[in-house]
């Protein structure tokens, strides 16, 4: 079977399968985004809680995310095949990638721009949104960059798991031993994730405008 | 919960060709012969790299593009072009292709973590041991290895913790290892054997973590490190943002 | 001794770094390259040792062309310092040190220990050799820098702005002891800075250069200073020329006045006490201790309760060495809080005091023999 014939047939599938990975990739780098935010600024407010907090995370982020999609069920209760599991082990990873990151960033802030914040009168939680985080942006970005990339590849492995995304393609190729759905789903993941990139940088340099400046000759 | 203890405690499943040990130690081989050969492609060439500072946004950009690719298609995409030439033994045929992505995935964090100790390596430092007179060759290894040591061990320790956990999703493709308790005990609908083999990844991913961590604790200088005995200490452990980022997306915590 | 002839460098994109330099630094002296950002002082440094490759004209070393060597060979036969050390982070210090001789062949053991001998010579203790350049200071790792440098003990040194990287405090006992060395050691060093103070107290003969390249002139210092070649090398040097030009000058011996002193400890309500008041001058009295060394000042307006000590003493006012410069002589006395400078002898006891218009008459009529005859500068021994 040709390659268009096969995206003709199976077009619809593919389409409910690409909406549905797409989803997987990003709500859990969202939420883990929205956890990390604090995590980071915890660790770095409160020195003796980097260490354990990096370390928890790195501990974590060892853990193989197949061993996660099969323990979580447990854990949480739920049907091996309930995606929710693929969604919060995710998140985790998303975290223990992010919160050393997001730590890291506030702390590349330079102390000089920090001081003279808070001595025109920025309260803490003022200087931290206005100030620090903006700064910290390129570095969290660049996290965020990591963490979308290789959720696509993850969320790809918990169609062994029969979980119903891209996957499904490779598993089908593989029952099949055709190449056709193999291929066409090696693309689409690659072309996803690279959209995704693009999407983290476009909206970083929105909301750096001032990496964008010329510098004054 | 009592269940997967059950499983654990029956002696059945620790004999035979399918017993638990049998898989621990075809999953720790398949990952340590992939470590190695990415260790054996990957360091001299970062090393090169590194030292002549050439093709460095090459191979930036292709460790990055590499993250990309979803393992699991290349897995089966390998499968099932080689596999049906090779008409050896039963498992050589998974084997091979298992092998040469579990390969293709070592080589980038070692590589890019290499050329990048390189690079980093103090250029005051690398212009006094070109004054004093040492070769390229000398400079290369007596001063830019040793002082790169500690970013090429967490390239190492991130390439294996990769290769692991895609060995784990190789046994889909019928290779052995522990994931295969975990697809078989799908197949069979025992979930306490697929978290058995989950658990067990996941502890032997965390024991090569700590294990490799020891190594370079081992290996790497003291200078660099700055864990001293004695005297004064410097503050050293603020990472630079960059290499923050680094060392989170290759996976060192 | 090295020799440039004609030397010229110039980049793919056209600048011109160094321009048909001529110089000759003397053996066993130290020559300094000074001069502005981008007047190719570094990159004249950095062909000697081939670390940057001449486009055109040649480098001699005594009577070879430093071309017809092997670019190492080259490299091992000469010292480089350089700013920031470039000290290997994960050797030890006396490993840092033993560098050279352990590539050029010689048994770890001799290397070490002679490295310990280099550690000691250039003033660091030896308990610091088995620490990691992380572990010292600024200053301690400039030093080791040196000692690796002098390791295979060289002929030749090359400097390339050793001294900038800590702060004036270090720096200026840095030079100091770098002086002491080379009187021992007698090396032929060529010396690159921009602070032309550094290069005023450090060179035998100094090569001001110019942006672009070009050698402005070739000069001891106190020619330098009397005599700039032309008005780039005059703003160069800046102001307080004659001023600075007296540290140059070694003073003939001074006209002192015997001052009245008071020991430590001597109480002024005593008899003695108050017989040395008596002897005073103008409200002001000399303490001394009992090898008679000059300590400070006593103000007679505020006299201390209780028998004079330490903490007492006015402390404002430099000490003048009997036949040391000018410089030294009238410093003394201007900033002595009684207008009168200490002079001491050799082993620091007081010889007397001199007033400022005293030094400056011994100035005038030593400025008027130069104009009037033939007579060289000598400088000043350290």
């Amino acid at each position: 079977m040709s390659w268009l014939r096969y995206l003709d047939q199976n077009g619809q599938q593919i389409l409910q399968w690409l909406w549905f990975h797409t989803w997987l990739s990003v709500v859990p780098v969202v939420l883990g985004l929205a956890i990390s935010l604090p995590l980071g600024w915890v660790a770095r407010r409160y020195r003796w809680t980097y260490a354990p907090l990096v370390t928890l995370s790195g501990l974590l982020y060892t853990i193989p995310s197949i061993a996660l999609f099969v323990i979580l069920p447990g854990i949480l209760g739920l049907g091996i095949l309930d995606p929710l599991n693929v969604a919060v082990a995710l998140t985790i990873y998303t975290v223990a990638l992010l919160v050393r990151v997001v730590a890291d960033g506030l702390a590349s802030v330079p102390d000089d721009v920090t001081q003279a914040a808070s001595a025109m009168g920025y309260r803490p939680v003022q200087r931290l949104m206005a100030v620090e985080l903006p700064i910290a942006v390129p570095v969290i970005a660049a996290g965020l960059r990591v963490a979308v990339v290789s959720n696509v590849s993850l969320v790809a492995v918990a169609a062994t798991i029969g979980v119903p995304e891209l996957g499904q393609l490779f598993t089908i190729g593989f029952q099949l031993a055709y190449f056709v759905p193999i291929v066409i789903g090696i693309v689409m993941c690659v072309a996803l994730a690279m959209v995704l990139d693009l999407v983290v940088v476009a909206l970083t340099r929105l909301l750096t405008p001032w990496t964008r400046a010329v510098v004054a000759p | 919960m009592g269940l997967i203890i059950d499983f654990l405690t029956d002696p059945a499943n620790w004999q035979g060709p399918e017993g638990i040990p049998v898989r621990l130690l075809e999953h720790i081989t398949y990952s340590a012969v992939a470590v190695l050969i990415g260790l054996a492609i990957a360091l001299p060439l970062g090393l090169l790299i590194g030292h002549t500072g050439r093709g460095t946004t090459l191979v930036a950009g292709f460790a990055n593009s590499l993250r990309a690719l979803p393992t699991i298609g290349l897995l089966i995409f390998f499968v099932v072009l080689i596999a049906p030439h090779v008409h050896g033994k039963g498992d050589t045929a998974y084997l091979i292709p298992s092998e040469i992505v579990l390969v293709l995935l070592a080589v980038p964090p070692i590589l890019s973590n290499t050329y990048a100790g390189v690079q980093n390596v103090d250029p005051a430092a690398r212009d006094a041991a070109v004054g004093m007179g040492m070769t390229g060759r000398q400079v290369l290894l007596r001063v830019e290895l040793p002082c790169s040591l500690p970013l090429v061990m967490s390239g190492l320790r991130s390439a294996a913790l990769q290769v692991i956990a895609t060995a784990t999703i190789a046994a889909y493709v019928s290779l052995g290892g522990l994931g295969r308790l975990v697809f078989d005990g799908q197949a069979q609908q025992l979930y306490p054997k697929m978290v058995t083999g989950a658990l067990l990844v996941a502890a032997l991913a965390m024991v090569t973590d700590l294990l490799i961590a020891l190594a370079q604790r081992v290996i790497v200088s003291r200078g660099l490190s700055g864990r001293y005995s004695r005297g004064r200490t410097l503050a050293r452990d603020e990472a630079p943002a960059e290499l923050a980022v680094h060392a989170a997306a290759t996976g060192q915590p | 001794m090295i020799r440039f002839e004609s030397v010229t460098k110039r980049y793919a994109d056209g600048t011109v770094a160094v321009d048909q330099l001529d110089l000759v630094a003397p053996s066993r002296q130290i020559t300094v390259l000074v001069g502005p950002s981008g007047c190719g002082k570094t990159t004249s440094l950095r062909m000697i040792n081939r670390m940057i490759e001449p486009t055109a004209g040649r480098i001699w070393l005594d009577d070879r062309d430093t071309s017809t060597f092997s670019a190492s060979d080259l490299r091992r036969g000469m010292g480089y310092v350089i700013q920031h050390a470039g000290l290997f982070p994960h050797r030890t210090v006396v490993d840092n040190v033993a560098t050279v001789p352990l590539l050029l062949g010689q048994s770890r053991r001799q290397a070490r220990s002679h490295a310990m001998e280099l550690l000691e010579l250039v003033g660091l203790d030896a308990e610091l050799a088995s620490r990691y350049p992380a572990q010292l200071s600024g200053g301690q790792q400039q030093r080791v820098g040196v000692a690796r440098a002098l390791a295979a003990d060289p002929p030749v040194m090359l400097m390339d702005e050793p001294f900038s990287a800590v702060d004036p405090i270090v720096r200026a006992q840095l030079q100091d002891e770098f002086l002491r060395l080379q009187a021992e050691l007698a090396k032929t060093i060529v010396f690159v800075t921009h602070d032309i103070d550094e290069a005023v107290k450090l060179g035998d003969q100094v090569a001001v250069l110019r942006v672009g390249g070009h050698l402005a002139q070739l000069a001891s210092p106190a020619d330098l200073l009397s005599r700039p070649a032309d008005a780039f090398v005059a703003s160069f040097v800046g102001r307080d020329r004659g001023y600075r030009a007296l540290q140059f000058e070694q003073a003939p011996p001074l006209p002192t006045r015997a001052e009245p002193v008071v020991r430590l400890g001597v109480d002024l309500a005593s008899a003695e006490g108050a017989r040395v008041v008596g002897q005073s001058l103008e409200g002001w009295l000399l303490v001394v201790d009992d090898e008679n060394e000059p300590q400070g000042w006593l103000d007679l307006r505020v006299p201390p309760a209780g028998p004079v000590d330490q903490a007492a003493v006015h402390r404002g006012g430099t000490l003048a060495r009997q036949g040391g410069s000018f410089r030294e002589a009238l410093d003394a006395a201007l900033s002595s809080p009684s207008g009168r400078g200490v002079v001491v002898d050799d082993e620091g006891r007081l010889v007397g005091s001199v007033t400022a218009s005293q030094v400056v008459t011994a100035i005038e009529r030593q400025a008027a023999a130069d104009r009037g005859g033939e007579r060289q500068a000598t400088r000043v021994g350290t």
